[in-house]
């Protein structure tokens, strides 16, 4: 199984550090910046950073999104991080109500304020968390396969995308005593909300389990 | 909540740099080898400020940026002479994560909404230098600590947050290279008026300066230079300390 992945390049900043990750990890980069690009993609990567309408309307601009539905209908690899995994879901409540490309039925909604006991909550939400993997039988292999239980990963967010049906999530961060989504999966397609590439050497492996599925 | 551990590392002309008090510089080493260091050591994120980038104009750190993109795989912000849209552009294509603006954003605040806006808050980080001018007021200053701006820091931070940025670092000029530990009631005074995470820089001698300033300041991470750059501690050591305290902080 060839190791070769496109970066979708829509506009949306720092493509290096992903790119580099990727290639410590043996796989071969390109980027998909046309439509043709990602129909030739073998696995695909959705970065991202901003607001969800921008960075959707980018990819309306760029002819992407469309195409994006396409490419899953074949079952290929697909890994949204972070507003590349918000982009994902049906739709999103940032500044304002925005249509996703509906791969994962489910909402972007705001993460919470205050803790469950009630204490003030800072947002975003900065920093490293342990994910806590919910079981999912259906998933079989999953971008955690062999990534060590307890593993913290970098999240720096405000939104966060809440599955319509629970078997589509796939691992959880705890903030305050509440769940934020971590990942989801539903068949080839899936979704990060922390950044692999900069969670050290576990998001490291993360990117590798991904190559390898 | 968890708390960061942030080395700072300040730049002159391609060399590491550490001051006291913002004058006296004094060259350290090949940041490169530094930040790999303390990525290796567990550095949870990393914080790059171009010291000298007034005198330039602009922030001149690209090439630094990419190199340590190449093997430092934690989050990195970029801070001096960043003054425009286009700047922040250019510097997070070279590999950073988040940018940090002071003297434009004193100048300018909208610039603080149209880079939120133009690449999201969370990449917004406020850089704010703040000298006490009485027991409970602070004073903001730009260019290095050198010009006064006249603005109260904690009306300024709230100002900077309402426009869209998503994090302050909050530096203490009185502070700075002491090894005295943090100014915790200017702190305490940003973080009560803000839901932003808030870095503490300025100060840090002991891990217990760091346990006071996040219980009493209510601060969600702390950029270190001076203790590390000299070798006083290392980032694993302050990390099992702070942990032994009660702290939150991520385990390695």
């Amino acid at each position: 199984m060839s190791r070769s992945v496109s970066i979708i390049d829509y506009g949306s900043n720092n493509l290096y550090s992903i790119s580099h990750a990727l290639e410590v990890n043996g796989a071969n980069v390109k980027f998909a910046r046309t439509p043709e690009e990602i129909r030739q993609a073998d696995r695909l990567v959705i970065p991202g950073v901003g607001a969800f309408p921008e960075g959707k309307q980018n990819l309306v601009d760029n002819g992407m999104f469309d195409e994006l539905l396409a490419y899953a209908e074949k079952e290929r690899p697909l890994l949204g991080i972070c507003l590349g995994m918000q982009l994902l879901a049906t739709r999103s409540f940032e500044f304002g109500n925005t249509t996703g490309l509906n791969l994962i039925p489910g909402q972007v909604e705001i993460i919470p304020d205050k803790a469950v006991d009630g204490a003030r909550l800072k947002r975003p939400h900065i920093g490293w968390a342990k994910i806590y993997l919910i079981q999912n039988t259906s998933c079989g292999s999953t971008i955690f396969t062999g990534v060590p239980i307890g593993s913290e990963f970098y999240m720096i967010h405000s939104f966060h995308v809440v599955p319509e049906n629970k078997i589509h999530l796939l691992a959880v961060a705890k903030y305050g005593g509440h769940n934020l989504t971590a990942a989801i999966q539903s068949g080839y397609v899936m979704g990060c909300q922390f950044h692999p590439e900069k969670s050290g050497e576990c998001g490291i492996q993360v990117l590798n389990q991904f190559l390898n599925l | 909540m968890q708390t960061r551990l942030i080395p700072r590392l300040d730049i002159k002309s391609n060399n590491l740099i550490k001051g006291v008090h913002l004058e006296g510089l004094r060259v350290i080493g090949d940041p490169r080898v530094y930040a790999r260091q303390y990525y290796a050591n567990g550095a949870d994120e990393i914080l790059y400020v171009d010291a000298v980038a007034s005198l330039y104009g602009r922030n001149t750190l690209h090439d630094l940026i990419r190199d340590t993109a190449k093997n430092v795989f934690v989050p990195m912000t970029v801070a001096g002479g960043i003054r425009s849209v286009e700047d922040v552009r250019e510097v997070l294509y070279a590999g950073a994560d988040k940018i940090g603006i002071n003297t434009a954003a004193i100048k300018r605040p909208l610039l603080i909404k149209e880079v939120a806006l133009k690449f999201g808050s969370q990449c917004m980080v406020l850089s704010i230098e703040a000298k006490r001018t009485s027991s409970k007021s602070w004073e903001a200053y730009t260019d290095s600590g050198r010009e006064r701006t006249g603005k109260d820091v904690v009306e300024w931070a709230q100002t900077g947050v309402e426009l869209g940025a998503g994090e302050i670092l909050l530096t203490s000029i009185d502070q700075e290279g002491t090894r005295k530990g943090f100014d915790i009631e200017l702190v305490r005074a940003v973080t009560s008026v803000v839901d932003v995470p808030v870095i503490s820089s300025g100060g840090m001698g002991t891990v217990e300066h760091l346990l006071q300033v996040v219980k009493y300041g209510q601060t969600d991470g702390v950029a270190i230079a001076d203790l590390l750059h000299y070798d006083r501690m290392t980032l694993k050591e302050i990390r099992e300390l702070a942990l032994m305290g009660g702290l939150e902080l991520r385990k390695i």
